[in-house]
């Protein structure tokens, strides 16, 4: 009987610490939006941390756009070619690039690359005392350390998607055109008729620009209310990945099926 | 109101502490410290780790707030400011912190021109040769390029002590200074704080266990334990002090008022005793 109840007071528990984490996590929302109006001034602290979390996750990116335009143009072809259609093979690779896998890709990636490496910077910074020290500064951290980082997430994810989607295509070119012989004709113009500009590439830079946002709100939060030891650190960090890849698969489904109407 | 003991005017204390009392959770760690800081002097706070000397930085510096008592600083109330006006009063003060706090993302250079960067409009030529004077204050004006991973614990320690007096502040409060140092470090870390305290006229606080190094550059000093002033009076007097608890602290004896045991059950009955914990 005493172990029933404990058990159910440790789930309240457990549910009240998230309500209160939500909660926190929104006001500390709302704070780094309010300060990111000072960052018009300054807003070469936003270019830098632009550079950190955008050029330097560049790389990944791009190999792994490559590579997923590469398998789509395969399995494309050998499923295309069974009725015939192998010359859609283009149209194929963009839609499922620009809608899907460009943001969802990315996205995942980013959550890996860029947000764990700002949770723990920012969960570092607070255990080595250097925010609370810049706070005894008379410098406001989120204003000085957050905000920054948190727009250039929102700077970054999109045009990364856009360059994932696009050396994709070029990937789905080289193995479609290059190696399994599709005419490069066929390829290009199939792709310009069938993809369309609001439905398509719009709602793709929606979707990577909603991510964006998701990722890199977890990854700064997680590190601001990191428990300053090495190993609550850690601990937030392996958070931000779970939290973000589990957002971003969720807010997909649901913003694909807003995008298409059809549920 | 008491009048101070170290006989300072009213207009002459730079911060004034009276009866403050302060708990986490249900623990206290203060329990009602009176203290009244004279402006220009080196007052040492010391005590045993522990005994509540960094949370009363703290409360100095408006991190935390005290359940009860009054905290002033040159006459404003810290705990009742607003965020705004308590930033501009920390434009006026500094904290040493005991890690050196410094920004791992930036050489020594940028470490000390971040506070005068962040807070005034100099032109760079002009923040040059302040920074510069700055580190060649501490001795550091040739390891300007270094990033703070380079740095040994002095040096760290000495930069950040730059940082501090970049906008030369009224007050600096050094969370134990000593701590970790080599001697050598030691002996230049006294004597910068002693100068600092001179030269600039900057009124300091200093928080240690090192009775030695801080009696040594102290003008006042107060002792703490179990989160009240235990003794306090010119290091000389509080080194001659019968009291016991300030014998036992001043003497490094393992035991005392302060036990050597953490508070436990009978030793016996929890050897022999079944269960596991």
């Amino acid at each position: 009987m005493e172990q029933a109840l404990n058990s159910l007071a440790n789930l309240g528990r457990i549910f009240l610490d998230a309500i209160g984490r939500l909660g926190r996590a929104a006001l500390f929302l709302f704070e780094v939006v309010r300060a990111a109006r000072v960052l018009v001034r300054r807003h070469f602290l936003v270019i830098q941390q632009v550079y950190a979390v955008g050029v330097l996750t560049l790389l990944i990116i791009l190999v792994s756009g490559l590579f997923v335009g590469m398998v789509l143009g395969l399995q494309g072809y050998n499923t295309l070619v069974r009725f015939g259609a192998e010359e859609s093979l283009g149209l194929v690779v963009a839609l499922s690039l620009v809608r899907e896998l460009g943001p969802v890709v990315t996205a995942l990636l980013f959550a890996g690359r860029a947000g764990s490496a700002l949770t723990a910077e920012i969960g570092l910074m607070k255990a080595t005392e250097q925010l609370a020290g810049m706070e005894m500064m008379a410098v406001n951290p989120i204003v000085r350390v957050i905000a920054p980082r948190f727009l250039a997430g929102l700077v970054a994810m999109p045009l990364l998607a856009a360059l994932f989607s696009a050396i994709g295509v070029l990937g789905g070119h080289l193995v479609g055109v290059g190696l399994l012989g599709v005419d490069a004709g066929a390829f290009w113009s199939q792709m310009q008729d069938g993809v369309d500009f609001n439905d398509d590439i719009v709602n793709g830079v929606i979707k990577s620009a909603v991510f964006g946002f998701i990722c890199t709100w977890i990854a700064v939060f997680e590190g601001y209310d990191a428990v300053p030891t090495s190993e609550g650190v850690a601990r937030a960090t392996n958070r931000t990945v779970v939290y973000s890849s589990l957002s971003v698969l969720t807010l997909d489904f649901i913003l694909t099926s807003l995008m298409l109407g059809e549920i | 109101m008491n009048q101070p003991r170290n006989g300072a005017a009213k207009d002459d204390v730079l911060v004034d502490i009276r009866d403050v009392q302060f708990a986490r959770g249900d623990r206290p760690i203060l329990k009602g410290v009176t203290m009244a800081i004279r402006r220009g002097s080196v007052t040492a706070i010391m005590g045993g780790s522990g005994c509540g000397k960094t949370t009363l930085l703290n409360l100095i510096g408006g991190s935390l707030k005290p359940d009860s008592g009054a905290i002033l600083v040159d006459g404003i109330s810290v705990p009742d400011l607003s965020t705004n006006d308590l930033f501009e009063l920390r434009k006026r003060m500094a904290l040493l912190f005991q890690t050196g706090a410094l920004f791992t993302d930036l050489s020594l250079f940028e470490n000390v021109a971040f506070p005068i960067r962040e807070h005034t409009r100099l032109p760079e030529p002009i923040l040059r040769k302040v920074v510069l004077m700055k580190l060649e204050t501490v001795g550091l004006r040739g390891a300007r390029d270094l990033m703070p991973s380079e740095l040994s614990g002095g040096m760290a320690r000495r930069a950040a002590l730059a940082r501090a007096i970049a906008l030369e502040p009224m007050m600096i409060m050094y969370d134990e200074p000593f701590t970790g140092l080599d001697p050598i470090s030691k002996g230049v870390i006294g004597k910068l704080i002693r100068e600092l305290n001179q030269s600039l006229g900057i009124t300091s606080i200093v928080v240690s266990h090192d009775v030695a190094e801080t009696c040594l550059i102290s003008d006042y000093a107060y002792l703490m334990g179990d989160g009240r002033i235990m003794g306090e009076g010119t290091p000389a007097e509080v080194q001659r002090s019968g009291s016991e608890h300030v014998r036992q602290f001043m003497d490094g004896l393992p035991d005392g008022p302060v036990p050597y045991q953490y508070p436990a059950e009978a030793y016996l009955e929890d050897l022999t005793r079944w269960n596991k914990h």
